[in-house]
């Protein structure tokens, strides 16, 4: 099975992945954006989606955790200062092993 | 604890000597299935970090890049410049199985023309081309964060699916059945030492 891929973002900073082959689909609030992925979601198999954007949608989508495709995948933010990626990591430990074997050395 | 509401009878001794030696097994099974895991998934959870650290880093530089690219064009013509990709990337996605759990693998496959750039050369400034080529490039490990992430939050599920089904095993049903057998056990023995009293009673009165 081939799929596609999609960034949905807002602003600008998507552009660049449009040209690298990606279909981007732009949109600027939070209401549009799930629009946008519900549609997105049965056609794309891997959903690029900005940082930004899915700290807003936060449980929606924790929808598409539960099969494996598609694969939504939180961009990291361009404006510097990520916390998603460490938070996610966090989350995902403590559920699984209820020790944190990642950060721990760093405190 | 409680047991179960049965009657004391042989015939459920047997049923349940049947069920708990079914779920002891589960339980040894199930238990294992969490070690091997949970093992599988904090080398994969390392893996993403690593990556995802990468990605971070390399994707900044990138978006700085562009938003340069950006300023010193027109919007206008960035746009139509950006708008016509002569790149078409495609996924191809199937799905492999860790311990059980279907994760997604995704290889990525690129119909690439000439030097993959959508524009010519004059419209943009060359800040543009870096950008695009480093997206271009940066993609397969996007693309393989995205399943590494997506197979850690699947496993992390699973793992906390499992854990819940180990701990009422072993919680629950394993002591619920070990009390119910033992309770069983006592009233037939009991019933047994009533029957002998019975009998010597009855014995004895037929003597005299």
């Amino acid at each position: 099975m081939t799929g596609k891929m999609a960034i949905v973002g807002d602003g600008d900073s998507i552009m660049v992945f449009k040209a690298a082959g990606v279909s981007t689909f732009p949109v600027s609030d939070e209401k549009k954006a799930r629009e946008v992925l519900r549609k997105t979601a049965s056609e794309y198999s891997i959903i690029f989606v900005t940082e930004e954007l899915s700290k807003s949608l936060g449980d929606f989508l924790k929808r598409f955790d539960e099969a494996p495709y598609p694969v939504v995948l939180t961009l990291p933010s361009t404006s510097g200062g990520s916390t998603y990626g460490e938070e996610f990591l966090k989350s995902a430990m403590e559920r699984a092993l209820g020790v944190d074997i990642l950060f721990n050395n760093e405190k | 604890m409680s047991r179960l509401n049965v009657n004391p009878t042989r015939m459920e001794l047997k049923k349940l000597k049947a069920r708990l030696s079914t779920a002891v097994r589960g339980h040894k099974l199930l238990k294992d299935k969490s070690d091997e895991m949970i093992r599988r998934f904090t080398v994969i959870i390392r893996e993403d970090k690593a990556l995802r650290d990468e990605v971070e880093e390399e994707l900044s530089e990138v978006m700085r890049q562009f938003s340069v690219a950006r300023s010193v064009t027109p919007s206008y013509s960035a746009e139509t410049a950006f708008s016509m990709p002569t790149v078409a990337v495609r996924a191809d996605c199937t799905v492999k199985s860790i311990m059980g759990v279907d994760v997604p693998d995704v290889k990525l496959v690129e119909e690439r023309r000439a030097d993959g750039l959508p524009y010519a050369y004059s419209e943009i400034t060359s800040e543009a081309d870096y950008s695009v080529k480093k997206v271009s490039a940066l993609l397969p490990k996007l693309i393989k964060l995205a399943e590494t992430e997506k197979a850690v939050r699947l496993l992390a599920d699973e793992i906390e699916r499992n854990k819940r089904r180990v701990n009422a095993l072993e919680y629950i049903m394993i002591p619920q059945l070990e009390e119910t057998i033992k309770y069983i056990r006592d009233k037939l023995d009991e019933n047994e030492r009533a029957a002998i009293v019975r009998l010597m009673k009855v014995k004895s009165m037929a003597k005299n």
